[in-house]
């Protein structure tokens, strides 16, 4: 019982690491180079994929739980993951896979912001 | 004011604007991104535990994490508090699943005086369409890639 809490704390901690660490490497690239966020969000969704397809990203996601899928990159894991298991399935499969894994994800992004849309107004920007 | 009379005026209004710039806090601003996006991501290892115990596994477990963080991300910016921590937190905030939900959001809602169609609906893609577009390109480059090996 002991034992589990500790792995629970442990795996909060590992993931708080990952994710901060993942999030770190995203603002020095802003801070250095001065990308723009929809930029950014791209450039570490593909890190996602690539990281995926040559296997590096799910010894990750093991180590470190919702620290490594909550990043954009691992919506990149989900897309590239999708295709690899579709593969085995065939070629079919294989092209519509990544959007399948997806799905949920843009499904929730298009429909609650939807209902934002028409419950709340535009704010004023405050700086 | 002519030659070289201009050229110290301009230098010296130039190091006069530099001097009023605030400098970039480097140092502070990956330490929030490290904090904030940490936290975000603590948060979404506390819903995986709570879903798991709630009989959810593999795959769904994900999606359903990912869901309540969209839905998290949208409903804060939607309040108006998304934008205010991402004022401090900068990737800490953007890199996250809710920064993803935040860039569908914010337009969606800011362009909704242009109509339902051209506003919302279509101004809700301007940054994800880019992310949708090279997501699914390069995933089933992937997909194709292990089909062949």
């Amino acid at each position: 019982m002991r034992a589990e809490i500790i792995s629970i704390l442990l795996m909060y901690v590992k993931a708080f690491a990952v994710g901060g660490a993942i999030c770190t490497v995203a603002q020095i690239i802003i801070n250095i180079t001065s990308l723009t966020s929809g930029k950014i969000l791209v450039y570490f969704m593909l890190a996602g994929v690539v990281l995926t397809a040559l296997g590096l990203y799910q010894p990750l996601v093991e180590f470190a739980g919702a620290g490594a899928t909550v990043p954009i990159c691992g919506f990149g894991y989900l897309l590239a993951n999708g295709a690899i298991k579709g593969a085995e399935k065939g070629f079919f499969y294989a092209v519509t896979g990544p959007l399948t894994a997806a799905s949920a994800g843009v499904t929730a992004a298009v429909v609650f912001s939807f209902i934002m849309s028409l419950l709340f107004h535009s704010k004023p920007k405050r700086n | 004011m002519t030659g070289k009379n201009a050229q110290n005026y301009n230098r010296n209004y130039l190091k006069y604007v530099a001097g009023l710039d605030p400098p970039t806090k480097h140092f502070k601003n990956c330490l929030a991104a490290f904090g904030v996006g940490g936290l975000i991501c603590s948060i979404g290892q506390f819903f995986r535990y709570m879903l798991e115990y709630a009989g959810l596994s593999g795959d769904e477990l994900a999606a359903a994490v990912s869901v309540i963080l969209i839905f998290l991300g949208c409903l804060l910016t939607g309040l108006g508090v998304y934008d205010r921590i991402g004022r401090h937190a900068g990737a800490g905030s953007i890199v996250p699943i809710t920064g993803f939900a935040n860039s569908v959001t914010s337009p969606a809602i800011e362009f909704r005086t242009e109509g339902y169609i051209y506003g919302t609906a279509a101004k809700m893609f301007t940054v994800a369409g880019a992310i949708i577009v090279y997501g699914v390109f390069s995933g089933v480059l992937v997909g194709i890639i292990y089909c062949l090996l």
